[in-house]
């Protein structure tokens, strides 16, 4: 804790064994999964630890590529499913979100309080806990042939149902730490009130727009339980599902250096996110806890 | 709050007009604040208010797999059944235990709270502790550390749940090979690490917990969403380690207060702002923490480490009993609600006491 000391060699060599081990019981399961995933034997299951398995090659990954699954489905296909999901409803609850985050953030009205109470309880059910009334509801839409329930696009309407909520509050968060002179300075100017917010608060609200947007899609790239639950098309499959279908009691002849190859697929394009907008990201979520 | 600020401007002179005219400049503002709340407005309506009160309707009616399609020729059209729900899932012979052998609604509530309480704990112990472990000055590979410890936060928790449920397997996973083969050092035959660790039903410490033992597959959710959890507390504690005035550990030190003084005293009240916050969000994720429960364990043995959210899931997605399914969602919601005023009441008490 002393500045003016320089750590005594002891001490630094005590510190280095700790975190040693701690290092080796981060990286255990990693390492554990791609040596898997590098396994080109297609054994089902393997029977020993290696670090580098022998013969390691990359066909696990053009197995996977091919087809993950017993379902005749690519994995170019699932992980466009996925993209369109959750961008998709990561990009339209930002959009529908930012004006009423501007509004709960700056203005006064009646009904404020109200409102903002109704947002919150929302935020705090968990996702699932509404997954019977939209099964149900969505499940009467149908027309012709084409069931709402069973699509992406309904699956999407029921994630915008959680994502929407914590979009708002997210953004009004950021909102909250943008200074007022700047829309002062405007509306005494005489700028209308459409005029402060798209010519100074969106401009200013982009990167707070992009980062709830991110933590969104990051949430939304895994989602499972409503996929699993609405859809029976294997065309419309999630890399989610894909991968729960490999997993234990599922997996059945699926090797498991197909299963740490899909993990590692599935976990790479969020975790490269993740890494780059961390700083952001971990700001985000403890704004956004303030509930 | 709204009302007050309105209020001075009613006796203004512009407002002293009547009519529609002044009617529509008194209320400019909450127009303006009106339309542009209207997009999400309408939208949450539509997708999420509409289903939540549906949701309670549902609750008290028998909607079941033949509500589903009103075209179909076994249609049966949900009845209103009162409370029948509620008390099928409350009451301990109901029919929640009939539809899930093992079931116990208060079993379940415990294990859960119980589950929240033990992980928050354990994340936030080692997430502060490690947190000033790698703010040592001097330390060498500093960066490096911190670096490879934000790795279990950036991995998505479905596909470490997958993962570790793999590294569990008593035969082909990873951890009794690696137990086996420090096992092999001390001369010890692997046949001794063929450990059962999600499927084992007696339980590993028989007095743990008190009328509720605890199954190996609990200790094993345990390590693996400690794995997952502390990094996030780290990062939280870090940052707030961050501002700590560097000259109050140099006071205390001329005063002659010891590190483990110096950690009590001074960064334990520095840091604990952020870390209420923190501790308080780490509470409703853990609580609701689908994917450890759902993946690793699959909620066994004997539905021992099932959570409340999994139970609703499983209520919609394995017995199609949606009208119970709702009713068990208000339950959560009421649980939810308590927690969160309870922990709402802790967060603010701190906060008075430190300002």
């Amino acid at each position: 804790m002393n500045s003016s000391q320089k750590l005594p060699l002891r001490k630094q060599l005590v510190l280095q064994a700790i975190l040693l081990f701690i290092t080796f019981i981060v990286l255990f399961p990693i390492m554990w999964i791609v040596s898997l995933s590098l396994d080109p034997r297609g054994i089902s299951r393997p029977t020993e630890l290696n670090l580098i398995p022998p013969g390691a090659s990359l066909q696990a990954y053009k197995d996977v590529m091919a087809q993950p699954t017993a379902n005749p489905v690519s994995f170019a296909q699932l992980a466009l499913n996925s993209l369109f999901l959750t961008g998709g409803v990561s990009l339209f609850s930002v959009g529908v979100a930012i004006t009423a985050a501007y509004t709960f953030s700056r203005k006064k009205f009646p009904g404020r309080k109200f409102l903002m109470l109704g947002i919150i309880t929302v935020l705090m059910l968990p996702a699932i806990a509404t997954i019977a009334p939209l099964f149900v509801t969505l499940n009467q839409i149908r027309i012709g042939d084409f069931n709402l329930r069973n699509s992406l696009w309904g699956v999407g309407l029921a994630m915008v149902a959680a994502a929407l909520p914590f979009a708002i509050w997210n953004l009004k968060g950021y909102l909250d730490t943008i200074p007022k002179d700047l829309e002062e300075a405007a509306i005494i100017d005489g700028a209308s009130p459409n005029q402060v917010f798209f010519r100074i608060i969106l401009p200013l609200a982009v990167p707070a727009l992009a980062v709830t947007f991110f933590i969104a899609f990051l949430g939304g790239w895994t989602e499972f339980a409503l996929s699993w639950q609405f859809l029976t098309d294997p065309q419309d499959f999630t890399l989610s599902m894909a991968l729960w279908n490999m997993t234990g009691q599922y997996a059945g002849s699926v090797p498991w250096s197909h299963f740490a190859a899909m993990s590692i697929m599935v976990a790479l394009p969020v975790a490269v996110i993740y890494l780059a907008l961390q700083k952001y990201i971990v700001g985000g979520l403890t704004i956004g806890s303030v509930k | 709050m709204a009302a007050s600020t309105e209020q001075p401007r009613i006796p203004s002179q512009q407002s002293k007009k009547g009519g529609f005219s002044g009617w529509m400049r008194r209320t400019a503002n909450t127009r303006t604040a009106y339309y542009y709340l209207l997009p999400a407005l309408f939208v949450m309506a539509v997708i999420t208010f509409y289903p939540l009160f549906y949701q309670i309707w549902m609750s008290f009616t028998d909607y079941n797999v033949r509500s589903l399609n009103p075209n179909s020729a076994v249609y049966q059209a949900p009845a209103w059944i009162g409370i029948k729900n509620y008390l099928d899932i409350l009451l301990p012979e109901g029919r929640l235990l009939s539809l899930m052998p093992n079931m116990h609604f208060w079993r379940l509530l415990y294990f859960n709270l119980f589950w929240t309480f033990s992980n928050v704990i354990f994340h936030v112990t080692l997430g502060i502790l490690i947190a000033v472990l790698l703010n040592t000055k001097g330390l060498w590979l500093k960066g490096v550390y911190r670096a490879i410890f934000i790795l279990p936060m950036v991995i998505p928790s479905l596909v470490i749940a997958t993962t570790w449920r793999n590294m569990y397997d008593p035969q082909y996973g990873a951890i009794n090979q690696m137990l086996a083969s420090i096992g092999a050092l001390f001369n010890i035959p692997p046949e001794t690490f063929h450990i059962r660790w999600i499927d084992q039903i007696e339980p590993p410490i028989k007095w743990f917990l008190p009328m509720m033992p605890l199954p190996l597959s609990y200790y094993a959710m345990l390590f693996a969403n400690i794995w997952l959890g502390w990094p996030f507390m780290t990062v939280v504690a870090t940052g707030a380690l961050a501002s700590v005035p560097e000259d109050l550990y140099e006071a205390a030190s001329i005063d002659g207060a010891n590190g483990r003084q110096q950690f009590w005293n001074i960064t334990i009240p520095m840091i604990r702002p952020a870390m209420i916050p923190a501790a308080m969000l780490g509470m409703i994720t853990t609580f609701n923490l689908f994917h450890i429960s759902y993946f690793l364990s699959g909620g066994g043995p004997l539905r021992q480490t099932e959570i409340m959210v999994t139970t609703a899931y499983r209520l919609v997605n394995e017995n199609r009993e949606y009208g119970l399914a709702a009713a068990f969602s208000v339950i959560i919601f009421f649980v939810l609600l308590i927690i969160t005023l309870l922990t709402n009441r802790v967060t603010r008490a701190t906060e008075s006491y430190d300002e």
